[in-house]
Protein backbone atom coordinates (compact mmCIF):
# COMPACT_ATOMS: atom_id res chain seq x y z
CA UNK A 1 0.00 0.00 0.00
CA UNK A 2 3.00 2.26 0.37
CA UNK A 3 4.49 2.20 -3.12
CA UNK A 4 1.77 2.67 -5.67
CA UNK A 5 2.61 1.28 -9.12
CA UNK A 6 0.54 2.56 -12.02
CA UNK A 7 -1.81 0.13 -13.72
CA UNK A 8 0.42 -0.92 -16.65
CA UNK A 9 3.11 -2.08 -14.21
CA UNK A 10 0.51 -3.95 -12.19
CA UNK A 11 -0.80 -5.64 -15.30
CA UNK A 12 2.68 -6.69 -16.29
CA UNK A 13 3.49 -7.98 -12.83
CA UNK A 14 0.34 -10.09 -12.92
CA UNK A 15 0.99 -11.50 -16.38
CA UNK A 16 -1.96 -9.72 -18.03
CA UNK A 17 -1.46 -8.90 -21.69
CA UNK A 18 -2.55 -5.59 -23.16
CA UNK A 19 -5.07 -7.50 -25.24
CA UNK A 20 -6.54 -8.94 -22.04
CA UNK A 21 -6.68 -5.48 -20.53
CA UNK A 22 -8.45 -4.03 -23.57
CA UNK A 23 -10.91 -6.89 -23.52
CA UNK A 24 -11.70 -6.01 -19.94
CA UNK A 25 -12.13 -2.36 -20.91
CA UNK A 26 -14.54 -3.42 -23.65
CA UNK A 27 -16.62 -5.46 -21.25
CA UNK A 28 -16.63 -2.60 -18.77
CA UNK A 29 -17.78 -0.28 -21.54
CA UNK A 30 -20.72 -2.47 -22.41
CA UNK A 31 -21.47 -3.13 -18.75
CA UNK A 32 -21.70 0.59 -18.17
CA UNK A 33 -24.00 0.82 -21.19
CA UNK A 34 -21.60 3.20 -22.96
CA UNK A 35 -20.98 3.38 -26.68
CA UNK A 36 -18.13 1.09 -27.87
CA UNK A 37 -16.41 4.25 -29.13
CA UNK A 38 -15.76 5.12 -25.49
CA UNK A 39 -13.59 2.05 -24.96
CA UNK A 40 -10.22 3.63 -25.85
CA UNK A 41 -11.02 6.51 -23.55
CA UNK A 42 -11.69 4.13 -20.70
CA UNK A 43 -8.45 2.27 -21.37
CA UNK A 44 -6.52 5.50 -21.56
CA UNK A 45 -8.09 6.90 -18.43
CA UNK A 46 -7.51 3.71 -16.46
CA UNK A 47 -3.89 3.53 -17.54
CA UNK A 48 -3.17 7.11 -16.71
CA UNK A 49 -5.46 7.84 -13.83
CA UNK A 50 -3.60 8.71 -10.69
CA UNK A 51 -4.50 5.92 -8.32
CA UNK A 52 -6.76 7.59 -5.83
CA UNK A 53 -6.55 6.77 -2.18
CA UNK A 54 -9.49 4.70 -1.04
CA UNK A 55 -10.60 4.45 2.55
CA UNK A 56 -13.04 1.61 3.11
CA UNK A 57 -15.11 1.75 6.29
CA UNK A 58 -17.15 -1.21 7.50
CA UNK A 59 -19.94 -0.50 9.95
CA UNK A 60 -22.93 -2.68 10.92
CA UNK A 61 -22.41 -5.33 8.28
CA UNK A 62 -21.88 -9.03 7.80
CA UNK A 63 -18.71 -8.70 5.71
CA UNK A 64 -20.67 -10.21 2.84
CA UNK A 65 -19.90 -7.21 0.66
CA UNK A 66 -16.18 -7.48 1.32
CA UNK A 67 -16.36 -11.25 0.86
CA UNK A 68 -18.05 -10.76 -2.49
CA UNK A 69 -15.50 -8.31 -3.81
CA UNK A 70 -12.53 -10.35 -2.63
CA UNK A 71 -13.94 -13.63 -3.89
CA UNK A 72 -14.12 -12.39 -7.43
CA UNK A 73 -11.96 -15.46 -8.27
CA UNK A 74 -8.65 -13.68 -7.96
CA UNK A 75 -6.61 -12.78 -9.78
CA UNK A 76 -9.02 -11.37 -12.31
CA UNK A 77 -8.78 -8.17 -14.19
CA UNK A 78 -11.54 -6.71 -12.07
CA UNK A 79 -9.46 -7.56 -9.09
CA UNK A 80 -6.55 -5.69 -10.63
CA UNK A 81 -8.58 -2.65 -11.33
CA UNK A 82 -9.45 -2.75 -7.73
CA UNK A 83 -5.78 -3.02 -6.93
CA UNK A 84 -5.22 -0.08 -9.18
CA UNK A 85 -6.66 2.15 -6.54
CA UNK A 86 -4.67 2.61 -3.42
CA UNK A 87 -6.64 0.92 -0.69
CA UNK A 88 -5.29 2.69 2.35
CA UNK A 89 -7.69 1.46 4.98
CA UNK A 90 -9.93 -1.60 5.11
CA UNK A 91 -10.00 -3.18 8.48
CA UNK A 92 -10.87 -6.64 7.18
CA UNK A 93 -8.17 -6.69 4.54
CA UNK A 94 -5.36 -4.69 6.09
CA UNK A 95 -2.65 -6.25 8.20
CA UNK A 96 -2.58 -3.52 10.81
CA UNK A 97 -5.17 -3.51 13.55
CA UNK A 98 -6.28 -1.37 16.47
CA UNK A 99 -4.61 1.98 16.85
CA UNK A 100 -2.05 1.29 14.13
CA UNK A 101 -4.90 0.84 11.67
CA UNK A 102 -6.57 4.02 12.80
CA UNK A 103 -3.25 5.81 12.40
CA UNK A 104 -3.12 4.58 8.78
CA UNK A 105 -6.58 5.97 8.17
CA UNK A 106 -5.70 9.31 9.68
CA UNK A 107 -2.48 9.48 7.69
CA UNK A 108 -4.28 8.71 4.41
CA UNK A 109 -6.93 11.28 5.19
CA UNK A 110 -4.34 13.93 5.91
CA UNK A 111 -2.26 13.18 2.84
CA UNK A 112 -5.18 13.05 0.41
CA UNK A 113 -7.58 15.49 2.11
CA UNK A 114 -10.35 16.46 -0.28
CA UNK A 115 -9.30 13.84 -2.86
CA UNK A 116 -9.77 10.37 -1.42
CA UNK A 117 -12.70 8.11 -2.16
CA UNK A 118 -14.61 6.83 0.81
CA UNK A 119 -16.19 3.42 0.42
CA UNK A 120 -18.63 2.33 3.11
CA UNK A 121 -20.27 -1.01 3.71
CA UNK A 122 -22.70 -1.50 6.58
CA UNK A 123 -25.28 0.74 8.18
CA UNK A 124 -24.82 3.22 11.00
CA UNK A 125 -26.70 2.82 14.31
CA UNK A 126 -28.02 6.13 15.59
CA UNK A 127 -30.29 5.04 18.47
CA UNK A 128 -27.17 4.59 20.50
CA UNK A 129 -23.97 5.19 18.52
CA UNK A 130 -22.20 2.93 21.03
CA UNK A 131 -23.88 -0.10 19.47
CA UNK A 132 -21.10 -0.29 16.91
CA UNK A 133 -17.60 1.07 17.43
CA UNK A 134 -14.18 0.58 15.86
CA UNK A 135 -11.16 1.24 18.07
CA UNK A 136 -13.50 3.02 20.48
CA UNK A 137 -14.82 5.37 17.80
CA UNK A 138 -18.52 5.12 17.04
CA UNK A 139 -19.52 4.42 13.44
CA UNK A 140 -21.39 7.71 13.37
CA UNK A 141 -18.33 9.74 14.40
CA UNK A 142 -16.00 7.83 12.11
CA UNK A 143 -18.29 8.33 9.14
CA UNK A 144 -18.72 12.05 9.73
CA UNK A 145 -15.03 12.56 10.30
CA UNK A 146 -13.89 10.57 7.27
CA UNK A 147 -16.60 11.89 4.96
CA UNK A 148 -15.49 15.44 5.57
CA UNK A 149 -12.32 15.11 3.52
CA UNK A 150 -13.68 12.73 0.88
CA UNK A 151 -14.09 13.68 -2.77
CA UNK A 152 -16.98 11.24 -3.07
CA UNK A 153 -18.55 8.39 -1.17
CA UNK A 154 -19.46 4.99 -2.55
CA UNK A 155 -22.01 3.24 -0.34
CA UNK A 156 -21.46 -0.42 -1.12
CA UNK A 157 -24.17 -2.92 -0.27
CA UNK A 158 -27.78 -2.38 0.73
CA UNK A 159 -26.80 -1.80 4.38
CA UNK A 160 -24.71 1.26 3.55
CA UNK A 161 -26.97 2.42 0.74
CA UNK A 162 -30.37 2.02 2.42
CA UNK A 163 -29.92 0.57 5.91
CA UNK A 164 -30.27 -3.04 4.72
CA UNK A 165 -30.77 -5.91 7.12
CA UNK A 166 -29.87 -3.97 10.30
CA UNK A 167 -32.60 -1.49 9.29
CA UNK A 168 -35.21 -4.27 8.97
CA UNK A 169 -38.27 -3.95 11.15
CA UNK A 170 -38.09 -3.35 14.15
CA UNK A 171 -34.64 -1.85 13.52
CA UNK A 172 -33.34 -2.37 17.07
CA UNK A 173 -30.22 -0.23 16.63
CA UNK A 174 -31.85 2.64 14.73
CA UNK A 175 -29.72 1.75 11.71
CA UNK A 176 -29.59 4.29 8.89
CA UNK A 177 -27.81 4.58 5.57
CA UNK A 178 -24.81 6.75 4.68
CA UNK A 179 -27.09 9.08 2.72
CA UNK A 180 -29.25 9.62 5.79
CA UNK A 181 -26.29 11.17 7.58
CA UNK A 182 -24.02 12.73 4.98
CA UNK A 183 -25.78 15.39 2.94
CA UNK A 184 -22.98 17.51 1.51
CA UNK A 185 -20.96 14.97 -0.51
CA UNK A 186 -21.69 13.13 -3.72
CA UNK A 187 -22.80 9.62 -2.77
CA UNK A 188 -22.97 6.71 -5.19
CA UNK A 189 -25.15 3.90 -3.90
CA UNK A 190 -24.19 0.40 -5.05
CA UNK A 191 -26.88 -1.70 -3.37
CA UNK A 192 -27.11 -5.46 -3.35
CA UNK A 193 -26.80 -7.97 -0.59
CA UNK A 194 -24.04 -8.22 -1.56
CA UNK A 195 -23.62 -6.31 -4.83
CA UNK A 196 -22.19 -8.12 -7.85
CA UNK A 197 -18.39 -7.77 -7.60
CA UNK A 198 -18.05 -6.55 -11.17
CA UNK A 199 -20.66 -3.87 -10.47
CA UNK A 200 -18.63 -2.61 -7.52
CA UNK A 201 -15.43 -2.51 -9.59
CA UNK A 202 -17.35 -1.16 -12.58
CA UNK A 203 -18.67 1.76 -10.56
CA UNK A 204 -15.18 2.48 -9.26
CA UNK A 205 -13.81 2.28 -12.81
CA UNK A 206 -16.48 4.68 -13.98
CA UNK A 207 -15.66 7.04 -11.18
CA UNK A 208 -11.94 6.94 -12.10
CA UNK A 209 -12.58 7.52 -15.79
CA UNK A 210 -15.59 9.81 -16.00
CA UNK A 211 -16.30 10.88 -12.45
CA UNK A 212 -19.69 10.38 -10.84
CA UNK A 213 -21.95 8.25 -13.07
CA UNK A 214 -25.51 9.21 -13.83
CA UNK A 215 -27.61 8.21 -10.83
CA UNK A 216 -31.28 7.35 -10.39
CA UNK A 217 -33.48 8.87 -7.70
CA UNK A 218 -32.21 6.29 -5.22
CA UNK A 219 -28.60 7.26 -5.88
CA UNK A 220 -27.78 4.17 -7.97
CA UNK A 221 -25.76 4.33 -11.20
CA UNK A 222 -28.32 4.04 -13.99
CA UNK A 223 -25.95 1.90 -16.05
CA UNK A 224 -26.26 -0.94 -13.51
CA UNK A 225 -29.67 -0.29 -12.02
CA UNK A 226 -31.65 0.99 -14.97
CA UNK A 227 -33.65 -2.14 -15.72
CA UNK A 228 -35.51 -4.62 -13.60
CA UNK A 229 -34.50 -8.26 -13.28
CA UNK A 230 -37.88 -9.16 -14.79
CA UNK A 231 -37.06 -7.10 -17.93
CA UNK A 232 -33.99 -9.23 -18.62
CA UNK A 233 -34.87 -12.56 -17.01
CA UNK A 234 -34.38 -15.61 -19.19
CA UNK A 235 -37.48 -17.15 -17.54
CA UNK A 236 -39.57 -14.25 -18.83
CA UNK A 237 -41.03 -16.21 -21.77
CA UNK A 238 -42.55 -18.59 -19.22
CA UNK A 239 -44.07 -15.69 -17.34
CA UNK A 240 -45.60 -14.47 -20.59
CA UNK A 241 -46.90 -17.91 -21.49
CA UNK A 242 -48.34 -18.30 -18.02
CA UNK A 243 -46.11 -21.22 -17.00
CA UNK A 244 -45.17 -21.05 -13.33
CA UNK A 245 -43.35 -23.26 -10.84
CA UNK A 246 -45.69 -23.82 -7.91
CA UNK A 247 -43.07 -25.41 -5.64
CA UNK A 248 -39.34 -25.88 -5.50
CA UNK A 249 -39.46 -29.46 -6.65
CA UNK A 250 -42.47 -29.69 -8.93
CA UNK A 251 -42.51 -30.19 -12.66
CA UNK A 252 -42.50 -26.44 -13.31
CA UNK A 253 -39.39 -26.00 -11.18
CA UNK A 254 -37.64 -28.79 -13.07
CA UNK A 255 -38.70 -27.30 -16.39
CA UNK A 256 -37.27 -23.94 -15.38
CA UNK A 257 -40.58 -22.04 -15.42
CA UNK A 258 -41.15 -18.59 -13.97
CA UNK A 259 -40.75 -18.23 -10.20
CA UNK A 260 -43.36 -15.48 -9.69
CA UNK A 261 -45.65 -17.70 -7.62
CA UNK A 262 -42.73 -18.65 -5.38
CA UNK A 263 -42.33 -14.99 -4.45
CA UNK A 264 -39.99 -13.64 -7.14
CA UNK A 265 -39.45 -9.89 -6.68
CA UNK A 266 -37.81 -9.52 -10.10
CA UNK A 267 -40.59 -7.24 -11.42
CA UNK A 268 -39.81 -4.53 -8.84
CA UNK A 269 -36.05 -5.02 -8.52
CA UNK A 270 -33.48 -3.08 -10.49
CA UNK A 271 -30.14 -4.80 -11.04
CA UNK A 272 -28.01 -6.43 -13.73
CA UNK A 273 -28.07 -9.87 -12.07
CA UNK A 274 -29.87 -11.42 -15.03
CA UNK A 275 -27.31 -10.24 -17.60
CA UNK A 276 -23.98 -9.79 -15.81
CA UNK A 277 -24.64 -12.67 -13.44
CA UNK A 278 -22.32 -13.86 -10.70
CA UNK A 279 -19.04 -15.73 -10.46
CA UNK A 280 -17.74 -14.59 -13.79
CA UNK A 281 -21.10 -14.86 -15.55
CA UNK A 282 -21.83 -18.38 -14.30
CA UNK A 283 -25.30 -17.99 -12.85
CA UNK A 284 -27.60 -15.88 -10.70
CA UNK A 285 -30.21 -16.77 -8.08
CA UNK A 286 -33.13 -17.19 -10.50
CA UNK A 287 -31.02 -19.42 -12.72
CA UNK A 288 -30.24 -21.51 -9.65
CA UNK A 289 -33.98 -21.95 -9.08
CA UNK A 290 -34.56 -19.41 -6.34
CA UNK A 291 -36.83 -16.37 -6.66
CA UNK A 292 -35.24 -12.92 -6.56
CA UNK A 293 -35.39 -11.41 -3.05
CA UNK A 294 -35.17 -7.85 -4.31
CA UNK A 295 -31.93 -7.16 -2.41
CA UNK A 296 -30.98 -4.01 -4.35
CA UNK A 297 -34.10 -2.20 -3.14
CA UNK A 298 -34.60 -0.28 0.11
CA UNK A 299 -36.44 -2.27 2.81
CA UNK A 300 -36.25 -5.48 0.79
CA UNK A 301 -36.21 -7.41 4.04
CA UNK A 302 -39.70 -6.12 4.88
CA UNK A 303 -41.37 -6.85 1.58
CA UNK A 304 -44.10 -9.07 2.98
CA UNK A 305 -42.17 -12.35 2.86
CA UNK A 306 -39.61 -13.65 0.41
CA UNK A 307 -41.87 -16.50 -0.70
CA UNK A 308 -45.08 -14.51 -0.97
CA UNK A 309 -45.94 -13.55 -4.56
CA UNK A 310 -45.70 -9.83 -5.20
CA UNK A 311 -49.44 -9.59 -5.83
CA UNK A 312 -50.47 -11.22 -2.55
CA UNK A 313 -51.50 -9.04 0.41
CA UNK A 314 -48.63 -8.73 2.87
CA UNK A 315 -50.56 -8.34 6.11
CA UNK A 316 -52.43 -10.77 8.34
CA UNK A 317 -55.76 -10.09 6.74
CA UNK A 318 -57.65 -13.34 7.40
CA UNK A 319 -58.75 -12.53 10.95
CA UNK A 320 -59.78 -9.05 9.85
CA UNK A 321 -61.82 -10.56 7.03
CA UNK A 322 -63.64 -12.91 9.42
CA UNK A 323 -64.28 -10.05 11.84
CA UNK A 324 -65.70 -8.05 8.94
CA UNK A 325 -68.06 -10.93 8.09
CA UNK A 326 -69.31 -11.00 11.68
CA UNK A 327 -69.63 -7.21 11.89
CA UNK A 328 -71.43 -7.09 8.55
CA UNK A 329 -73.84 -9.83 9.64
CA UNK A 330 -74.67 -8.07 12.92
CA UNK A 331 -75.17 -4.73 11.18
CA UNK A 332 -77.24 -6.47 8.50
CA UNK A 333 -79.52 -8.09 11.07
CA UNK A 334 -79.94 -4.77 12.86
CA UNK A 335 -80.56 -2.92 9.59
CA UNK A 336 -82.99 -5.60 8.41
CA UNK A 337 -84.88 -5.55 11.71
CA UNK A 338 -85.12 -1.80 11.55
CA UNK A 339 -86.46 -1.94 8.02
CA UNK A 340 -88.96 -4.62 8.99
CA UNK A 341 -90.28 -2.65 11.92
CA UNK A 342 -90.53 0.39 9.70
CA UNK A 343 -92.52 -1.69 7.25
CA UNK A 344 -94.77 -3.02 10.02
CA UNK A 345 -95.34 0.47 11.36
CA UNK A 346 -96.20 1.74 7.92
CA UNK A 347 -98.62 -1.16 7.44
CA UNK A 348 -100.26 -0.48 10.82
CA UNK A 349 -100.60 3.22 10.09
CA UNK A 350 -102.08 2.48 6.71
CA UNK A 351 -105.50 4.09 6.23
CA UNK A 352 -107.86 2.95 3.59
CA UNK A 353 -108.94 5.71 1.29
CA UNK A 354 -111.53 5.55 -1.46
CA UNK A 355 -112.38 7.90 -4.24
CA UNK A 356 -115.03 9.69 -2.18
CA UNK A 357 -112.56 10.43 0.59
CA UNK A 358 -110.12 11.85 -1.89
CA UNK A 359 -112.76 14.03 -3.42
CA UNK A 360 -113.79 15.31 -0.02
CA UNK A 361 -110.21 16.12 0.91
CA UNK A 362 -109.34 18.01 -2.24
CA UNK B 1 -33.15 5.88 2.78
CA UNK B 2 -36.62 5.02 1.56
CA UNK B 3 -38.12 4.32 -1.79
CA UNK B 4 -41.50 6.10 -1.76
CA UNK B 5 -42.76 3.78 -4.51
CA UNK B 6 -41.86 0.70 -2.51
CA UNK B 7 -43.46 2.19 0.60
CA UNK B 8 -46.62 2.87 -1.38
CA UNK B 9 -46.64 -0.72 -2.69
CA UNK B 10 -46.22 -2.09 0.82
CA UNK B 11 -49.01 0.17 2.08
CA UNK B 12 -51.26 -1.03 -0.72
CA UNK B 13 -50.40 -4.67 0.00
CA UNK B 14 -50.71 -4.17 3.77
CA UNK B 15 -52.97 -1.63 5.52
CA UNK B 16 -54.61 -0.53 2.26
CA UNK B 17 -55.73 -4.03 1.44
CA UNK B 18 -56.90 -4.66 5.01
CA UNK B 19 -59.07 -1.54 4.98
CA UNK B 20 -60.54 -2.36 1.59
CA UNK B 21 -61.17 -5.98 2.55
CA UNK B 22 -62.96 -5.03 5.79
CA UNK B 23 -65.19 -2.45 4.10
CA UNK B 24 -66.00 -4.68 1.15
CA UNK B 25 -66.68 -7.82 3.17
CA UNK B 26 -68.71 -6.14 5.89
CA UNK B 27 -70.57 -4.08 3.31
CA UNK B 28 -71.54 -7.05 1.14
CA UNK B 29 -72.67 -9.14 4.10
CA UNK B 30 -74.58 -6.19 5.53
CA UNK B 31 -76.50 -5.62 2.33
CA UNK B 32 -77.21 -9.28 1.61
CA UNK B 33 -78.37 -9.97 5.18
CA UNK B 34 -80.57 -6.88 5.08
CA UNK B 35 -82.22 -7.99 1.85
CA UNK B 36 -82.82 -11.51 3.17
CA UNK B 37 -84.24 -10.30 6.48
CA UNK B 38 -86.54 -7.84 4.82
CA UNK B 39 -87.86 -10.81 2.86
CA UNK B 40 -91.03 -11.00 0.81
CA UNK B 41 -94.59 -11.56 1.78
CA UNK B 42 -95.44 -15.22 1.94
CA UNK B 43 -97.41 -16.42 -1.08
CA UNK B 44 -100.03 -18.70 0.36
CA UNK B 45 -101.49 -19.78 -2.93
CA UNK B 46 -100.47 -23.34 -3.86
CA UNK B 47 -97.58 -23.40 -6.33
CA UNK B 48 -98.53 -24.35 -9.86
CA UNK B 49 -95.00 -25.05 -10.99
CA UNK B 50 -91.63 -25.50 -9.41
CA UNK B 51 -90.39 -22.21 -7.94
CA UNK B 52 -86.99 -23.49 -6.76
CA UNK B 53 -86.02 -25.20 -10.02
CA UNK B 54 -87.20 -22.26 -12.08
CA UNK B 55 -85.39 -19.84 -9.78
CA UNK B 56 -82.12 -21.74 -10.05
CA UNK B 57 -82.46 -22.02 -13.80
CA UNK B 58 -83.06 -18.31 -14.16
CA UNK B 59 -79.82 -17.45 -12.34
CA UNK B 60 -78.00 -18.90 -15.33
CA UNK B 61 -80.48 -18.49 -18.17
CA UNK B 62 -80.54 -14.72 -17.84
CA UNK B 63 -76.84 -14.65 -18.68
CA UNK B 64 -77.71 -15.83 -22.17
CA UNK B 65 -78.47 -13.29 -24.85
CA UNK B 66 -82.09 -12.37 -25.32
CA UNK B 67 -83.50 -12.51 -28.81
CA UNK B 68 -84.01 -9.23 -30.58
CA UNK B 69 -82.11 -7.10 -28.12
CA UNK B 70 -79.09 -6.85 -30.39
CA UNK B 71 -81.10 -4.81 -32.92
CA UNK B 72 -82.57 -2.61 -30.29
CA UNK B 73 -79.35 -1.65 -28.45
CA UNK B 74 -76.37 -3.20 -30.24
CA UNK B 75 -73.57 -1.41 -28.40
CA UNK B 76 -75.03 -1.98 -24.97
CA UNK B 77 -75.71 -5.58 -25.85
CA UNK B 78 -72.38 -6.53 -27.43
CA UNK B 79 -70.27 -4.13 -25.39
CA UNK B 80 -71.87 -5.39 -22.21
CA UNK B 81 -70.97 -8.98 -22.99
CA UNK B 82 -67.42 -8.15 -24.07
CA UNK B 83 -66.77 -6.06 -21.00
CA UNK B 84 -68.10 -8.63 -18.54
CA UNK B 85 -66.35 -11.61 -20.12
CA UNK B 86 -63.08 -9.70 -20.56
CA UNK B 87 -63.11 -8.44 -17.00
CA UNK B 88 -63.91 -11.93 -15.73
CA UNK B 89 -61.03 -13.50 -17.69
CA UNK B 90 -58.50 -10.86 -16.60
CA UNK B 91 -59.62 -11.00 -13.01
CA UNK B 92 -59.84 -14.75 -12.56
CA UNK B 93 -57.26 -16.15 -14.96
CA UNK B 94 -54.20 -13.94 -14.52
CA UNK B 95 -51.68 -15.92 -12.45
CA UNK B 96 -50.79 -13.12 -10.00
CA UNK B 97 -54.52 -12.77 -9.25
CA UNK B 98 -54.99 -16.50 -8.73
CA UNK B 99 -52.05 -16.35 -6.30
CA UNK B 100 -54.18 -14.08 -4.09
CA UNK B 101 -57.01 -16.60 -3.94
CA UNK B 102 -54.51 -19.37 -3.26
CA UNK B 103 -53.06 -17.41 -0.35
CA UNK B 104 -56.49 -16.49 0.95
CA UNK B 105 -58.47 -19.69 0.49
CA UNK B 106 -55.91 -22.33 -0.41
CA UNK B 107 -57.52 -22.96 -3.78
CA UNK B 108 -56.00 -22.69 -7.22
CA UNK B 109 -56.96 -23.16 -10.85
CA UNK B 110 -55.18 -22.98 -14.21
CA UNK B 111 -54.14 -19.54 -15.44
CA UNK B 112 -54.19 -18.07 -18.93
CA UNK B 113 -51.24 -16.75 -20.92
CA UNK B 114 -50.43 -13.07 -21.17
CA UNK B 115 -51.74 -12.83 -24.73
CA UNK B 116 -55.19 -13.98 -23.64
CA UNK B 117 -55.25 -11.77 -20.54
CA UNK B 118 -54.11 -8.70 -22.40
CA UNK B 119 -56.48 -9.22 -25.31
CA UNK B 120 -59.30 -9.59 -22.82
CA UNK B 121 -58.25 -6.38 -21.08
CA UNK B 122 -57.90 -4.45 -24.33
CA UNK B 123 -61.34 -5.56 -25.54
CA UNK B 124 -62.90 -4.78 -22.18
CA UNK B 125 -61.46 -1.28 -22.18
CA UNK B 126 -62.71 -0.66 -25.71
CA UNK B 127 -66.12 -1.97 -24.70
CA UNK B 128 -66.21 0.34 -21.70
CA UNK B 129 -65.38 3.31 -23.90
CA UNK B 130 -68.10 2.35 -26.38
CA UNK B 131 -70.59 1.94 -23.55
CA UNK B 132 -69.73 5.36 -22.20
CA UNK B 133 -70.17 6.77 -25.69
CA UNK B 134 -73.74 5.48 -25.95
CA UNK B 135 -74.47 6.63 -22.43
CA UNK B 136 -73.42 10.15 -23.31
CA UNK B 137 -74.97 10.34 -26.78
CA UNK B 138 -78.30 8.63 -26.21
CA UNK B 139 -80.48 11.31 -24.56
CA UNK B 140 -82.60 8.79 -22.65
CA UNK B 141 -79.63 6.92 -21.21
CA UNK B 142 -77.93 10.18 -20.48
CA UNK B 143 -80.89 11.42 -18.53
CA UNK B 144 -81.05 8.16 -16.60
CA UNK B 145 -77.36 8.25 -15.65
CA UNK B 146 -76.41 9.28 -12.18
CA UNK B 147 -73.09 10.00 -10.46
CA UNK B 148 -73.03 6.36 -9.37
CA UNK B 149 -72.91 5.20 -13.01
CA UNK B 150 -69.95 7.38 -13.88
CA UNK B 151 -68.10 6.50 -10.69
CA UNK B 152 -68.54 2.80 -11.32
CA UNK B 153 -67.33 3.23 -14.90
CA UNK B 154 -64.13 4.97 -13.76
CA UNK B 155 -63.55 2.46 -10.97
CA UNK B 156 -63.91 -0.47 -13.40
CA UNK B 157 -61.68 1.11 -16.02
CA UNK B 158 -58.76 2.11 -13.79
CA UNK B 159 -57.66 -1.35 -12.58
CA UNK B 160 -57.56 -2.59 -16.17
CA UNK B 161 -55.60 0.36 -17.53
CA UNK B 162 -53.13 0.46 -14.61
CA UNK B 163 -52.73 -3.32 -14.67
CA UNK B 164 -51.97 -3.27 -18.38
CA UNK B 165 -49.47 -0.44 -17.96
CA UNK B 166 -47.79 -2.16 -15.00
CA UNK B 167 -47.37 -5.53 -16.72
CA UNK B 168 -46.17 -3.99 -19.98
CA UNK B 169 -44.02 -1.31 -18.31
CA UNK B 170 -45.52 1.24 -20.69
CA UNK B 171 -44.50 4.17 -18.53
CA UNK B 172 -43.74 5.07 -14.94
CA UNK B 173 -41.71 3.27 -12.35
CA UNK B 174 -42.67 -0.42 -12.31
CA UNK B 175 -43.01 -0.52 -8.52
CA UNK B 176 -45.18 2.59 -8.53
CA UNK B 177 -47.41 1.23 -11.30
CA UNK B 178 -48.01 -2.04 -9.44
CA UNK B 179 -48.82 -0.03 -6.31
CA UNK B 180 -51.18 2.18 -8.28
CA UNK B 181 -52.90 -0.85 -9.80
CA UNK B 182 -53.48 -2.38 -6.37
CA UNK B 183 -54.76 0.94 -4.99
CA UNK B 184 -57.22 1.24 -7.88
CA UNK B 185 -58.52 -2.24 -7.13
CA UNK B 186 -58.86 -1.30 -3.49
CA UNK B 187 -60.93 1.75 -4.46
CA UNK B 188 -63.16 -0.62 -6.44
CA UNK B 189 -63.42 -2.95 -3.44
CA UNK B 190 -64.42 -0.11 -1.12
CA UNK B 191 -67.07 1.22 -3.50
CA UNK B 192 -68.38 -2.25 -4.30
CA UNK B 193 -71.09 -2.72 -1.64
CA UNK B 194 -72.40 0.83 -1.88
CA UNK B 195 -72.77 1.26 -5.62
CA UNK B 196 -74.31 -0.58 -8.55
CA UNK B 197 -71.21 -2.79 -8.52
CA UNK B 198 -73.13 -4.74 -5.89
CA UNK B 199 -75.07 -6.31 -8.76
CA UNK B 200 -72.17 -8.76 -9.08
CA UNK B 201 -73.56 -10.37 -5.90
CA UNK B 202 -77.25 -9.44 -5.88
CA UNK B 203 -77.87 -10.57 -9.45
CA UNK B 204 -78.05 -14.09 -8.08
CA UNK B 205 -80.78 -13.18 -5.61
CA UNK B 206 -82.69 -11.01 -8.04
CA UNK B 207 -82.70 -13.60 -10.78
CA UNK B 208 -83.63 -16.38 -8.42
CA UNK B 209 -86.49 -14.33 -7.07
CA UNK B 210 -87.82 -13.44 -10.49
CA UNK B 211 -87.46 -16.99 -11.72
CA UNK B 212 -89.13 -18.48 -8.69
CA UNK B 213 -92.14 -16.15 -8.97
CA UNK B 214 -92.66 -17.28 -12.53
CA UNK B 215 -92.02 -20.87 -11.54
CA UNK B 216 -94.62 -20.71 -8.83
CA UNK B 217 -97.14 -19.46 -11.35
CA UNK B 218 -96.19 -22.24 -13.70
CA UNK B 219 -94.82 -19.77 -16.24
CA UNK B 220 -91.44 -19.71 -17.94
CA UNK B 221 -88.99 -16.97 -17.09
S1 LIG C 1 -25.55 -5.53 2.13
FE1 LIG C 1 -25.86 -7.68 2.62
S2 LIG C 1 -23.88 -8.61 2.18
FE2 LIG C 1 -23.49 -6.41 2.37
S3 LIG C 1 -22.97 -6.09 4.52
FE3 LIG C 1 -25.18 -5.76 4.34
S4 LIG C 1 -26.07 -7.74 4.88
FE4 LIG C 1 -23.89 -8.12 4.38
S1 LIG D 1 -38.54 -15.61 -12.50
FE1 LIG D 1 -38.96 -13.58 -11.60
S2 LIG D 1 -37.83 -12.11 -12.83
FE2 LIG D 1 -37.90 -14.04 -13.99
S3 LIG D 1 -39.73 -13.79 -15.30
FE3 LIG D 1 -40.41 -14.82 -13.45
S4 LIG D 1 -41.11 -13.13 -12.11
FE4 LIG D 1 -39.85 -12.21 -13.72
Amino acid sequence: MVDKPMLPELLKANGISRRGFLKYCASLTSLMALSPAMMPRIAHALENAPRPSVIWLSFQECTGCTEAITRSHAPTLEDLIFNAVSLDYHHTLQAASGHAAEAAREAAMKEHWGKYVLVVDGSIPVDNPGYSCIAGISNLDMLKETAEGAAAIVAVGTCAAYGGIPHADPNPTGAVSVGDIIKDKPIINVPGCPPIPVVMTGVLAHFLTFGIPELDELGRPKAFFGETIHDRCYRRPFYDKGLFAEGFDDEGAREGWCLYKLGCKGPTTRSVCATTKWNGGTSFPIQAGHPCLGCTEPDFWDNGGFYKPLSVPAGDYRKLGLAAVAAGAVAGVAGGALARSGKARAAAAHEKVDAHDLEKKS
Amino acid sequence: MNNPNFDLLMWARGPGFNIALIIMTAGIILRVVEIIILGRKKDIAPAKGSPVAQGMKTIFSRSLPRKGLVHYAPITYIGGYIFHIGFFIAFFFFAPHIAIFTDMLGISWPNASRVIIESAVALSVLALIALMYTRRTDPVRRALSSFDDYLVWVLSLLPMVTGYVAVNKLFGDPTFMIALHILCVEALMIAFPFTKLMHAVTFVMARYYNGSIQGRKGAKS
